[in-house]
């Protein structure tokens, strides 16, 4: 299947009065049509940078640079605001964290609905309405047509996320880029969101990058997944790879902290992992986790490089970890994984 | 973004507070400049019988209007030259400012104190007397400020002491509000509801509690009231309605000239300038206060 | 709606009530009203006798009552000096003040309010600090002596401009140029300061994500949002602005009910000046009702639910 985004060597910068900070550092990736990416990292890993950098929309004082950053075969780096503006909403779209604010208070959802549309293709009033309400009910709103005279603030947070999808959807984009999208929402919501997005995803054979904290999200819906620490990407490769032969100890720590029903015992301590992220401000030498990891020696502070592991995905450590086997929870992830 | 900036900070073993906070004092060039302008001022009108070349109302018939030091005409003798009655407008000019600061001063503290009691009462109490204070303060918004005060000032007369009461009494809106609004959000402040808790009397924590947190809000309105007030002071003594002559308020001097606009428009560009320049000062230390003290600069 | 409304009808009618009073009782604290009418040589009996045929003599909640029963079909009595009808002088000089106070508040924001999206979409730029500069000059310039100044150079230096007079629309354009600049400052930096809280809201982001152009992303979605307490503020500077035309409308000979005020006031001549400040009062209230049902009809948080 051909590539629809390939990124290499993506840097964002801010330039701050203590000196730049490099907030995502030279990172690779691709994503094909109809494929699930899973972006995953703590807060300030430069994730959610990663998303607005593709989609030309970093706030101004950001810099962005790459060797490549190629969509659908149109060179973002290159691409002029006017062409960035008509892809944006018609071919890439993006769901946000926040739906309790990332709709305009002012406007009905009918009104944001068919905003995309209206603005990318020659329809008229009557047919984006059609689509819209038509949207509205794929991803499982009741009363479509009545809630399109509505406004934000009248519906929950969980309805409005679902609206934020419709509205991704308006055009039939061919990558969706969704950020954190249950973060915000209660626990039973999120479950049903996340599984509207991948129902939806396959069925429009759309590519996605969804971008979480959450490996339990990750079990259920990626295909690749990729882990983001301190602007860096320390490991990705299919779900199954990572998960069953994590490389990098950061990803090891990470898997360490889900707690597995069943196997996880009440008031059994989960694994975490100690220490802060170190500041982005400046170079950085050498591995960005050895502060926080409990198996650094010298080699980790001279440069580490990509290398490919048994099972054939990309990590970036000196060490050679076999297989997680302390790690008893892989097994129900992959159980998990299995059946979502 | 605001992630990032997080992990930024942890490793920050920087300055303390209170050396935080001067070197965004000495950094604000607004907050400078008024307050160096403003103190300036304070000292001249301070020590107006010292630096005063003439007594602002010895009256010179044989030498009025004469122009300023730069005009042709001019003397050093009256550098800023004279007026119609051949007072010398330097003189006038620096006994002036003490009549401003008074006024102003004065009135902000009155509508200062008047204010901040409802404000803190209604934010503090809430219900009826919270009802009771907005309701006033709409009373007295919508009471236009300058007719009043023209025939308040009409009917008691025009002296230093009514002007300053009048304004008093007038300007305290705009600190009922705020002070409502400061304490109403301090009120459900998680010390707050502990000393509650505690038992402290309410006047414990009105005073040791919340009249701390709201004093950089009202020293911010003190300094936008006093310019207010100011500028009211002059607007009345202009429409001759405010201090009587022969006191030399900027206001009246402006008034005064306005006879010789056509020919000495010096007469009135002297106090105008002074005027606007006092006020400026006053706004620019709110403003840079304001913005010294905002709780989103204070990390 | 129909709640909020009736509401706020109720509390502006409460406060018609309040301000009537105290405009009523301020005058009244000015000593004996006959004295004044009679004049200074007249005897004691004269005064009296002026007492009784203004009703002086009764006691004041009657004379309030009928003073407010009065107003209310717009008979604000006999003018002291003119021997006229209060209502008839006012009307006369009420259309005067109406219009300075349109032209103002129209000036202020079609300044202010271009001038504060400008500075908040480039904060720090070149743009943002003449706007700022323009907001501290305008807030600590007093608006007489501004006037003078405007006096000086476009009257008597250039001669384009009458200085005085409401003959034609020239005496119109510094009296609307000054009471205008004085609402502005307060317009122009809510305008940036909303549009600068808004354009960093999730929903801008939103928009662009759609693919929107920057003008659509500034004006049907930014400043749809960040001009809701602009209107509020408009309203209330309206109110303020009439108040304070007194001091405009004295300077350039604007004969209209500020100046009517200010001299009434110098003639003591009460009904006069207690039916102004009633009216000035109505406009204020009147004003900010208004902006509130605006408000609430452009804010659909408030519309609905």
């Amino acid at each position: 299947m051909e590539n629809i985004l390939s990124v290499r060597g993506l840097k964002v910068d801010i330039p701050l009065a203590a000196g730049t900070l490099h907030a995502v550092r030279g990172i690779d990736f691709e994503v094909r049509r109809g494929e699930t990416l899973c972006v995953v990292g703590e807060s300030g890993s430069g994730k959610s940078l990663t998303s607005l950098a593709i989609m030309g929309l970093l706030p101004k004082q950001a810099q962005r640079s790459a060797d490549r950053l190629d969509f659908a075969g149109v060179d973002l780096q290159h691409a002029s605001n006017r062409d960035m503006r008509k892809l944006r909403g018609d071919r890439i779209s993006m769901i946000f964290q926040e739906p309790m604010t990332s709709l305009n208070p002012a406007y009905t959802i009918g009104d944001q609905l068919t905003e995309a549309l209206l603005l990318h293709r020659k329809v008229g009033k009557a047919a984006a309405r059609n689509r819209a309400i038509e949207l509205l009910e794929k991803v499982g709103i009741t009363a479509a047509a009545s809630r399109m005279k509505q406004y934000p603030h009248q519906l929950s947070g969980g309805l409005r996320q679902r609206v934020m999808i419709a509205m991704a959807l308006m055009c039939e984009p061919d990558l969706i880029i969704a950020d954190e999208p249950t973060t915000a929402l209660d626990v039973t919501i999120q479950a049903q969101i996340l599984r509207l997005l991948k129902d939806l995803q396959r069925e429009l054979n759309m590519a996605m990058i969804l971008i979480t904290h959450d490996l339990g999200v990750v079990a259920r819906v990626a295909d690749k997944v990729a882990i983001m620490y301190a602007g860096e990407m320390v490991e990705a490769g299919t779900v199954n790879e990572v998960f069953t032969e994590p490389r990098h100890p950061y990803t090891r720590g990470l898997l360490r902290c889900i707690p597995v029903p069943g196997r996880t015992k009440a008031g059994e301590h989960l694994g975490s992992i100690p220490g802060i992220v170190p500041s982005l401000i400046g170079n950085m030498p050498g591995c960005a986790f050895r502060s926080r990891c409990d198996e650094a020696i010298p080699a980790c502070a001279a440069d580490i490089p990509k290398r490919l592991s048994s099972s054939g995905h990309l990590y970036r450590c000196v060490h050679d970890y076999g297989p997680l086997s302390s790690l008893s929870s892989s097994s129900g992830l992959q159980a998990k994984s299995g059946e979502a | 973004m605001t992630n990032t900036t997080e992990t930024m900070n942890n490793d920050v073993t920087g300055p303390t507070p209170g050396q935080i906070l001067w070197s965004k004092i000495l950094g604000h060039r607004g907050l400078m400049f008024g307050s160096i302008v403003l103190l300036i001022i304070i000292v001249m009108a301070i020590f107006a019988p010292l630096l005063s070349p003439h007594d602002p109302y010895h009256q010179d018939l044989m030498a009025r209007i004469i122009p300023p030091v730069w005009d042709a005409r001019g003397s050093w003798d009256h550098i800023l030259g004279t007026d119609h009655l051949g007072r010398d407008y330097l003189s006038r000019l620096l006994y002036g400012a003490r009549i401003s600061l008074a006024i102003g001063g004065v009135a902000a503290i009155i509508s200062g104190v008047i204010g901040t009691c409802m404000g803190v009462a209604a934010g503090y109490f809430g219900g009826r007397v919270d009802n009771c204070v907005t309701f006033l303060i709409n009373v007295r918004l919508a009471m236009p400020v300058v007719l009043v005060a023209l025939a308040v000032v009409a009917v008691f007369g025009g002296s230093l002491q009514v002007v300053i009461i009048v304004l008093g009494l007038l300007l305290w809106d705009r600190f009922a509000v705020v002070m409502r609004s400061a304490t109403l959000q301090l009120r459900s402040m998680e010390y707050v509801t502990a000393a509650k808790a505690i038992g402290c009397s309410t006047k414990r924590i009105i005073f040791s509690e919340i009249m701390p947190n709201i004093a950089n809000n009202l020293i911010v309105i003190v300094t936008l009231e006093m310019a207010h007030a100011i500028l009211l002071e002059a607007a009345l003594s202009f429409l001759g309605l405010g201090v009587q002559p022969p006191t030399p308020s900027w206001g009246l001097m402006v008034s005064e000239g306005k006879q010789m606009l056509l020919f000495e428009p010096w007469m009135i560009s002297i106090p105008g300038v002074a005027l606007f320049i006092l006020v400026l000062a006053i706004n620019l230390l709110g403003d840079g206060l304001r913005d010294v003290s905002a709780p989103e600069n204070r990390n | 709606m129909l709640v909020y409304t009736l509401k706020r009808l109720g509390l502006a009618l409460l406060v018609t009530l309040a301000v009537s009073m105290l405009s009523f009782a301020l005058l009244y604290l000015s000593g004996d009203p006959a004295a004044a009418i009679a004049g200074e040589t007249a005897s004691a009996s004269d005064i009296e006798a002026v007492r009784h045929y203004y009703g002086f003599d009764r006691p004041w909640v009657v004379q309030y009552g009928e003073w407010m029963f009065n107003a209310i079909r717009g008979d604000f009595g006999e003018s002291y000096y003119f021997k006229l009808p209060v209502s008839q002088l006012v009307s006369e000089r009420l259309s005067v003040t109406m219009i300075l106070g349109v032209c103002g508040i129209s000036f202020a924001l079609l300044t202010a309010v271009p001038l504060g999206v400008a500075a908040a979409v480039r904060p720090n730029s070149f743009i943002d600090r003449i706007a700022l500069f323009i907001s501290v000059m305008g807030q600590a310039m007093p608006s007489f002596w501004f006037g003078l100044v405007l006096i000086v150079i476009f009257s008597i230096k250039f001669r384009i401009l009458p200085p005085s007079g409401s003959d034609g629309w020239q005496n119109f354009v510094m009296p609307t140029v000054v009471l205008g600049y004085y609402a502005m400052p307060a317009i122009m930096r809510l305008t940036r300061a909303g549009m600068l809280d808004v354009l960093g809201a999730d929903y801008v982001r939103t928009a662009r994500a759609k693919g929107a152009g920057e003008f659509r992303v500034m004006f049907k979605h930014a400043l749809r949002n960040a001009i809701i307490p602009v209107v509020s503020l408009a309203a209330v500077q309206m109110g303020f602005m009439l108040g304070g035309s007194i001091v405009v409308e004295s300077i350039f000979a604007l004969h209209g009910a500020g100046y009517l005020a200010w001299e009434s006031i110098g003639r003591n001549d009460l009904p006069t000046v207690q039916a102004l400040i009633l009216i000035f009062s109505l406009f204020y209230i009147v004003f900010t009702f208004l902006s509130d049902l605006l408000n609430a009809w452009l804010d659909p948080r408030m519309r609905v639910g």
